[in-house]
């Protein structure tokens, strides 16, 4: 049976693993190589380094980051962030990338979804979308952020998942800007509106604070993957111990990891 | 020397690091003669079936059947392992090495496509290619597409019924999942091909 992948996330800021609360507020927590290595030993399904800062610094630091990260590194590898062009994730994939996400440019020209999923195939294309809840009115809706969540775009998060897939993305990373680095559980009612919308997997992001929130978002949020950063990195738990809890719910999970 | 063809259709980079790793010397190539002279050939693959008919107008395809024509074991990832096949449905007209039988089709409309992520293997015993890997380990797929069930299957999965996971026969070895990918159980087999 096709397993649900618990997937470690590494936000990389000049070069350093940091976790924020909302975005900001950022810990120091360690080396991307080693971490990476670290939670991949652990039992994590994928690694995900996404480069908080690299929008607007320089994109060394980045490389020489997922170089070393994926030198010994045999699960799937994400690189993301301040990824602009065909020649921007081409320089992440020579570096050992396996899947490249896209974020604002992607927003602000679809056309680079189908460009790089041409080269690379759609596999390697994850269209990261950050998502806010909007006010109540009729029904739950959900505004599509930019640029590192700082920008409101005025798009539906549904009609732009719809979008972004028939321009050949493979896979959707789904952030809730509500819930993101504040341990009260991922946004299911989002998640299981973004799986209903899309064909693709969707992997959700954004809250999680302990087992019991996963075991949720893969039942209730229908989700295929959970990304998750801050628990890993402060040692609330280990992945090998969240897994032991999905399977004990009877959620499927790679095991023994 | 263990040669990767590139043929232009995604990214070889992960493949060529966890033979290093295993410490066999590898390059990745698009010179049919260094394909001619390699001791083991690995047609990996991402991408579209129809990627594969580079293959031919580059000369490899001469070279690859000229290679497993002289006995050189040769191992498909992926799409690399549809093209040992006739044909695909992703790509009518596209001829496939044909050594083994059958066309690959796309997941049947009740299961989410495509397959992506850990999912389980049934290991038959006798394969070279798994030999040491536990019968049930978990693997690292991403495709829309799959290989018909052949006689020649040593691995299935079951994603939308039962389909190979990996076949084998003599000198050649197919696998739809990424071994690059797939941690230990995944290092364990490119391991065994490059010491076959």
């Amino acid at each position: 049976m096709l397993t649900k992948r618990i997937i470690a996330c590494l936000d990389v800021d000049a070069g350093r693993v940091v976790k924020g609360v909302k975005f900001l507020n950022l810990r120091d927590a360690g080396d991307p190589a080693e971490l990476a290595a670290a939670h991949s030993r652990a039992g994590a399904d994928e690694i995900v380094l996404l480069d908080i800062s690299a929008t607007h610094q320089n994109r060394a630091i980045l490389l020489d980051a997922v170089r070393r990260a994926a030198r010994e590194l045999f699960v799937p590898f994400t690189v993301g962030g301040g990824i602009r062009s065909l020649e921007d994730a081409a320089a992440v994939f020579d570096a050992g990338a396996d899947k490249i996400s896209i974020n604002s440019a992607a927003l602000a020209d679809p056309t680079l979804i189908t460009r790089i999923a041409e080269r690379y195939g759609s596999q390697a294309v994850i269209v990261a979308v950050d998502a806010k809840r909007l006010p109540d009115g009729n029904g739950a809706r959900w505004e599509v952020r930019a640029a590192g969540g700082r920008k409101p775009t005025g798009r539906d998060a549904l009609e732009w998942v719809r979008e972004a897939e028939s321009c050949g993305a493979g896979e959707f990373l789904l952030t809730s800007m509500d819930r993101d680095g504040t341990g009260i559980g991922f946004d299911c009612e989002m998640t299981a509106a973004v799986v209903g919308a899309t064909s693709i997997p969707v992997i959700a992001s954004g809250g999680a604070g302990g087992p019991e929130h996963f075991v949720t978002v893969f039942r209730e949020g229908r989700a295929d993957a959970a990304l998750a950063a801050s628990i890993f990195h402060f040692g609330l738990n280990s992945v090998a111990e969240l897994k032991q809890q999905l399977r004990a719910a009877g959620i499927p999970v790679r095991w023994p990891c | 020397m263990i040669a990767i063809v590139d043929y232009r259709a995604g990214n070889l980079v992960s493949v060529k690091k966890a033979v290093d790793h295993l410490g066999f010397p590898c390059a990745i190539t698009s010179d049919p003669d260094v394909v001619e002279r390699a001791e083991k050939v690995i047609g990996p693959g991402v991408g579209h079936f129809a990627a594969t008919s580079a293959l031919d107008e580059s000369g490899l395809r001469a070279a690859i059947t000229s290679a497993i024509g002289r006995q050189i074991p040769f191992f498909g990832i992926c799409v690399g392992m549809q093209w040992m096949f006739d044909s695909s449905e992703e790509a009518p007209g596209v001829r496939g090495l044909a050594v083994f039988a059958g066309q690959c089709s796309h997941f049947p409309p009740e299961v989410k496509s495509p397959h992506v992520g850990w999912n389980q293997l049934e290991i038959k015993d006798g394969s070279r290619l798994l030999r040491g890997v536990p019968s049930d380990a978990f693997v690292y797929f991403t495709h829309s597409y799959r290989a018909p069930l052949v006689a020649d299957t040593v691995a299935c999965c079951d994603y939308g019924g039962a389909f190979p996971a990996a076949v084998e026969r003599d000198h050649l070895f197919g696998v739809q999942f990424h071994p690059e990918k797939s941690g230990d159980a995944g290092l364990a087999m490119l391991e065994n091909f490059c010491r076959i």
